[in-house]
């Protein structure tokens, strides 16, 4: 994993900790290690946060990643909500239909969508596709001296890359969430009205009412949430790739980007227990 | 703009260096103000960490470096902002922003850090870009230029606020001699009608002999020369004549002990294909 701080010392302290191999010695380390990541990443979101009304081109660089980010991401979450939606339409049809309660289908694919599933779904698809990309981006300009000529222009490489980079992603993913909801539950209409032969007008009149603002509200929470787990956890990953210890290079860019989704993909769902457990 | 006050840097017992290895240990020299300091020696003898050091990049292993009366190593923050923003940096392989045109590159700083409305900066960008002969490239990518340009265009952004202090990490190596002849010419140019201080890291000698005020000169982890290129021209000591003399030592040259490689080792055997055979 990545640590500020030490720029270049790896090769022999990797050397020295293969000969004194010990698994306690290694639990410790990986400890020390995940409390020193913690922190630094706690920072760098605090950082990045500060920084995103820094200055007024600070807006315009946001535009363009609310375009990069909500935007381009709208055709494959709107794939994903269809046949979401339609899935459960099918399996919760068929769990309903054990005690003949087939018109709740709405309301129970309406609130497992809202609740749990557009939320998750969404971030982690965003994740595979912008995530991705950002701790990509910004690993390429630190192993090509990029953040440094930042740095020498006194332009704050964190400012720069960073916070546009988060403000969008705290826009974007609740918007993108909502979508996913309601394409979701049209998905559910799919199956559950048009191919199973449900009745419509009970599909719609159930959902409006079993929800309650409570599901909406604690739906967007967790979306906003999952857009600050991923922006920093990605970005950081990105940031910090020339400290990396398991490769140096073009390879560090890939397995600084593996670890990035992988971490945020961890955290979503780790975030999303405890949250669920909070809010509802 | 010319500069009325140009600081020199100073370097104090200096040990550079990453982690705890060090590359340069010892390091006590004064870049003069006002003139052009080439800092010279073999690939990999510690120019770029030097320059890393002097940029506040990264942090010297011991010592300390002085611009003007500023202690690099106690500056806090508002100081190091007011100190960059007095620097221009030309990087070894130009550091251009990928996702920025080349126009767009340039201006970055002045976006950045100044109330200049977009014509003013555009009219600015262009004159620089000029002056190493790429004004019309401004709306090319990094990735559709040759190295060569990039480096012209980093040294274009490095020049464009007319910072005081101008760093370059071999301007000239990946030129054709002529282009790498005009860059030169252009460092004196800024020297004389901007006043400006530059330090140039290089290996060329023929620049270094053009340019150069003052001269040191990295090898085997320590410097070898410190000094105006005057007084380094008529220098005796054996290394550095060599050096300047561009003569290899005898005893430790590598000699050719092997015999061309056999095709028939290849492969994929192509000799039918080109009619060798
Ligand atoms: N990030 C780094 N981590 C560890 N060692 C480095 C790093 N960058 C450069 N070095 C080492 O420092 C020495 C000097 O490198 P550098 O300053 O780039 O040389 P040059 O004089 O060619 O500019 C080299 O031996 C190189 O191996
Ligand atoms: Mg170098």
């Amino acid at each position: 994993m990545a640590r500020p701080g030490a720029e270049g010392d790896s090769a022999a302290m990797m050397n020295s900790r293969r000969q004194h191999f010990s698994p306690i010695a290694h639990l410790g380390d990986a400890t020390l290690r995940f409390v020193g990541d913690t922190g630094a990443m706690f920072l760098f979101l605090l950082e990045s946060t500060g920084r995103i009304f820094s200055s007024l081109g600070q807006f315009r660089k946001t535009i363009q990643q609310i375009y990069f980010i909500g935007v381009k991401s709208l055709s494959v979450i709107t794939l994903i909500g269809l046949f979401t939606g339609m899935v459960i339409g099918l399996q919760m049809h068929y769990a309903l239909a054990k005690f003949g309660a087939e018109g709740f289908l709405g309301a129970a694919v309406a609130l497992s969508l809202v609740r749990e599933l557009g939320p998750v779904l969404t971030a982690i698809m965003i994740t595979g596709r912008a995530g991705s990309s950002m701790t990509a981006e910004i690993g390429v300009m630190r192993i090509s001296a990029q953040v440094d000529a930042l740095r020498v222009m006194d332009i704050n490489p964190i400012g720069y890359l960073v916070s546009p980079k988060l403000a969008a992603s705290i826009i974007c993913f609740p918007i993108l969430t909502a979508f996913f909801d309601l394409v979701g539950m049209a998905g559910g209409y799919l199956t559950g009205v048009l191919l199973l032969g449900g009745n419509g007008g009970t599909y719609t009149y159930r959902i409006q009412a079993y929800m309650k603002l409570s599901d909406v509200t604690g739906g967007f929470i967790k979306s906003l949430v999952f857009a600050v787990v991923v922006c920093t956890v990605c970005c950081f990953m990105g940031y910090y790739t020339h400290t990396r210890r398991d490769a140096v290079g073009p390879e560090a860019v890939s397995q600084a980007t593996t670890a990035g989704v992988v971490t945020s993909c961890i955290l979503i769902l780790l975030s999303d227990y405890i949250l669920t457990s909070l809010l509802f | 703009m010319v500069h009325d006050e140009t600081p020199d840097i100073r370097l104090e017992g200096l040990t550079i260096g990453y982690g705890k290895t060090a590359v340069v240990s010892g390091i006590d020299a004064t870049l003069p103000g006002g003139k052009i300091s080439v800092i010279l020696g073999g690939s990999g003898c510690g120019k770029s960490t030097l320059l890393k050091n002097i940029l506040m990049l990264n942090a010297p292993l011991a010592g300390r470096v002085m611009i003007g009366s500023h202690d690099l190593n106690k500056l806090d923050r508002r100081g190091k902002h007011c100190l960059r923003q007095r620097m221009g940096v030309l990087f070894q392989d130009g550091a251009l922003l990928g996702s920025l045109s080349l126009g767009d590159n340039v201006a970055l700083p002045m976006r950045e850090h100044t109330r200049l409305d977009e014509k003013t900066i555009r009219e600015r960008v262009l004159d620089k870009l000029a002056l190493v002969g790429l004004e019309e490239f401004y709306d090319y990518y990094p990735n559709e230029l040759s190295g060569g340009m990039r480096k012209r265009a980093g040294l274009a952004r490095g020049m464009v606020m007319d910072p005081p202090l101008l760093f370059c990490d071999e301007p000239t190596s990946g030129l054709d001699p002529v282009t790498a002849v005009e860059l030169d010419q252009l460092l004196l140019e800024l020297k004389k009608s901007f006043n400006m201080t530059m330090v140039v890291v290089s290996h060329d000698l023929d620049s270094m002999r053009t340019i150069a005020d003052h001269v040191i000169v990295l090898g085997a982890g320590k410097v070898l020369y410190n000094g105006t290129r005057e007084e380094l021209e008529t220098t005796t000591d054996d290394y550095l004549r060599r050096f300047l003399d561009r003569r290899a030592e005898e005893r430790t040259s590598p000699r050719l002990t092997m015999p061309a490689l056999d095709y028939k080792v290849m492969k994929r055997d192509c000799s039918k294909y080109l009619g060798e055979g």
